[in-house]
């Protein structure tokens, strides 16, 4: 791009001109946060009218009035899909907490407190990351006799891994790191150490980790309750809209499984470009551009 | 061979929040080496001395802006020219070991650099040459100590047998024997036609083997002299900054001088050494001084002589 | 007050020794030379004079008496690379008060400059952060400084600032320094006598 000299190197130049990288960033965040917000609020506030079995609109494809269309039972599938994402969100939101809570106190544990600690946190890590999330997840639903509670649990205890072994890794970097050392010998107790050392190199990985956390966590949620292993036929959570539809498909009524599938799928989406532009955004390697 | 010339690269940087702000980092540097020379570029950390080399490398991050002409061999350096010569006739030593591959055994990332002749031989004479066993052959990176990774660095950019090679602070935390023999081997590729670029903040080991050194200041050129010019109270050197950077060794009157380099968000308008200069005068901080010729070098400097 | 190595010894797990039953006595107000080949443990020897590491046998003792595990230690170490000396996440006046109020006077004999305060780590050269570093380590209770090759990564310029001000420090306050170099006239320069390891 220099093939004259004295003009701008051109192809290291910003291609944006109205928002830089970081406006951008913001906006993309604030846009998917706006739209889970809506959901889950929509969720709570929907009518309960709206599905409520009416036999006189029956099957109905998509409409103005039912943008998703009806089931077999008249019930509105916008309101039973936003209904049921609300709810997946918030078994989502339960689980992700849990399995980030479980992360920070054994990467915390494996870092600190010696080595036969690290081994058998590392051991349990590496078994839970050898063998798939869902196995292990139908298991433990399965043990604790499935429905709300075995979920939300099988959900706690399968996706912590991961983080776990990032926030090991940044304890004992950070607990080795010189400035550590200095602080220590400037007579800085263990804990302030952890407070003010340790603690908010954590709080980053937390953030980022819980959020890209929480996509698994619904879809393994819905894969599972798809399957008839989790949340009850009574809770109308959207795997069991989605394994419900199933029987209708080849009848032909495709907006059963259509709309809620894609709108499962965009709050996946949402949930984890809010996880990846965080990081963008955190990180010190890319957070300038 | 390689002609720098108004050099200015930029930086995008977010400053509070949202807001973004260009940060001059080097500004209108000039600077040209022959073949077959060893320019030392000398200055303290933070004067641009690296960015330089990434400059012309063409490896400076996404946030970088860039302007001015660098020419290799009389042709303009592209992003896509300097793709081409990156690792065959241009090669960097880079200043830390985090550019080698982890994974991949050291001997085998030297031999992988070989462009001509037989890897192996090649290298285990630059192995040889650089008093590194022949156990190192089979380490990782990570193995390695501190010196044995920085000669490995060389062992790569000799082995590539490139013409113009970049060497990034290749000397620190390195024995004075070693130091003595990765500097040899700096000469010994000169003297064979080979053109180096040497950056470093050690004036000493510059002037062990270079021709000609650059000193840098707050991202730019203040002077370019020969090497025999720093002698005795550095009267022949001509400018205020090169003459306090000699004297402030150890070996000669180890004073220092008051203050420090401007930050590069605070740069003046003015000659950038003005604020620290004992010569300086109220036309000094008015106009950033050009470079000008003297006495067979070169100076940015109104009042030298 | 006097630093004291007696008969220390070194190894890493089941490693050789680096070294064995080394004695070293650091007065207040002597500057002390180390000096050796990479790879004999100077580095290490610093730690653990600074107490950041135990030797396996020996100890290091401060007028004949073990120095205290808790509280502020009298021996203070500054390394080489100041970049990895401070917190990456705290901006410089955090870093500087670590280990409580620093000397005024001192930080204007090493250049440090009010607006460099409020800056971070990463906006600041290697030659700045370094003056930081020392400054944070001539705490008012420090009685030792160990400098392991502390201006090898500094121009001539800053070098020569930054021992100008430790050595005026040193005398005003009869403090005792180890200073680690490669670099034999920068020894010659500031050192009362050579220990080599």
């Amino acid at each position: 791009m220099m093939n004259t000299p004295n003009v701008k190197a051109e192809s290291y130049k910003q291609k944006s001109t109205f928002f830089n990288r970081r406006q951008r960033t913001i906006f993309i965040i604030a846009v998917a946060s706006i739209f889970l917000v809506s959901v889950v609020l929509g969720g709570i506030l929907i009518d309960e009218e709206r599905i409520t079995t009416s036999l006189n609109s029956r099957n109905l494809i998509p409409s103005f009035e039912h943008i998703f269309g009806t089931d077999w039972l008249g019930r509105d599938m916008f309101a039973r899909t936003i209904m049921g994402l609300t709810l997946s969100i918030g078994v989502g939101l339960l689980g992700a907490i849990g399995s980030v809570i479980i992360a920070l106190i054994l990467g915390m544990i494996a870092a600190t407190m010696g080595n036969v600690a690290d081994n058998i946190v590392s051991w349990l890590i590496d078994l839970f990351l050898s063998v798939p999330h869902l196995v292990i997840l139908i298991l433990i639903s399965f043990m604790f006799g499935g429905g709300f509670k075995g979920i939300v649990i099988g959900l706690m205890l399968t996706h912590w891994p991961s983080l776990a072994r990032v926030i090991r890794a940044e304890v004992m970097q950070v607990r080795s790191a010189e400035y550590v050392q200095v602080s220590m010998r400037m007579g800085k107790s263990r804990w302030w150490v952890a407070a003010h050392h340790i603690f908010p190199h954590l709080i980053p990985q937390v953030l980022i980790g819980f959020m890209l956390l929480f996509p698994h966590v619904i879809l393994h949620e819905a894969a599972v309750t798809f399957l008839g292993l989790g949340l009850s036929p009574h809770e109308p959570a959207i795997g069991i809209i989605l394994s419900e539809s199933m029987k209708y498909l080849s009848s032909g009524m495709w907006w059963l499984a259509f709309f809620p599938g894609l709108s499962l799928l965009l709050v996946v989406r949402s949930f984890d470009t809010i996880g990846s532009n965080l990081r963008r955004f955190i990180d010190p390697s890319s957070s300038n551009e | 061979m390689l002609e720098v010339s108004d050099l200015s690269i930029s930086f995008n940087q977010y400053i509070s929040g949202l807001k973004q702000q260009e940060l001059n980092v080097i500004s209108s540097l000039d600077v040209s080496l022959n073949k077959g020379e060893i320019l030392a570029v000398v200055g303290a950390s933070g004067s641009g001395k690296s960015l330089l080399a990434h400059a012309i490398l063409g490896i400076l991050p996404s946030n970088a802006n860039m302007s001015g002409s660098i020419k290799y061999q009389g042709e303009q350096l592209t992003k896509k020219r300097q793709a081409k010569l990156r690792g065959k006739e241009i090669a960097l030593i880079p200043q830390s070991v985090n550019f080698l591959d982890p994974l991949m055994h050291v001997g085998k990332q030297v031999e992988a650099s070989v462009n001509r002749g037989n890897p192996e031989n090649i290298r285990k004479e630059i192995f040889a040459r650089l008093h590194l066993d022949e156990e190192v052959n089979k380490m990782y990176p990570h193995q390695l100590s501190g010196g044995m990774a920085r000669r490995v660095l060389l062992a790569t950019a000799i082995a590539s047998d490139a013409e113009l090679i970049i060497a990034d602070e290749p000397t620190p935390g390195l024995d004075p024997t070693v130091i003595e023999e990765a500097l040899k081997s700096f000469r010994e590729l000169a003297d064979n036609g080979h053109t180096v670029m040497f950056i470093t903040h050690d004036i000493e080991s510059a002037l062990t083997i270079a021709d000609k050194i650059a000193v840098f200041y707050a991202g730019t050129t203040v002077e370019v002299a020969s090497t025999k010019d720093f002698s005795g109270k550095g009267e022949t050197l001509r400018h205020p900054y090169s003459k306090a950077l000699w004297r402030a060794l150890p070996q000669n009157d180890f004073t220092p001088i008051a203050g420090s380099q401007p930050y590069p968000d605070e740069l003046s308008t003015g000659c950038l050494y003005a604020p620290r200069c004992e010569l300086s005068t109220a036309e000094c901080f008015k106009i950033q001084p050009v470079m000008r010729e003297l006495r067979e070098g070169m100076v940015r400097c109104i009042h030298a002589t | 007050m006097q630093l004291e190595a007696r008969n220390i010894s070194f190894r890493y797990d089941k490693g050789p020794w680096i070294f064995k039953e080394f004695n070293l006595t650091l007065k207040p107000g002597e500057i002390v030379g180390l000096t050796g080949i990479s790879g004999r443990g100077k580095t290490t020897l610093c730690r653990i004079l600074a107490g950041l590491e135990n030797p396996l046998e020996g100890e290091v003792l401060i007028d004949g008496q073990p120095i205290p595990k808790k509280g502020y230690h009298p021996v203070q170490l500054v390394f080489q690379h100041p970049e990895k000396a401070v917190n990456p996440r705290w901006r410089m006046n955090k870093v500087l008060n670590e280990g409580g109020e620093v000397d005024q006077e001192l930080s204007s004999l090493l250049g440090i400059e009010e607006q460099w305060l409020t800056r971070w780590p990463n906006e600041l050269s290697g030659g700045e952060l370094q003056r930081f570093c020392v400054l944070r380590a001539l705490g008012p209770k420090t009685h030792f400084l160990i400098a392991d090759e502390m201006t090898t990564m500094l121009d001539a310029v800053t070098q020569a600032q930054i021992w100008h001000a430790v050595l005026e420090v040193a005398k005003k306050r009869n403090m005792g320094l180890l200073i680690v170099s490669h670099h034999p006239k920068l020894i010659e320069r500031l050192c009362d006598r050579v220990v080599e390891l």
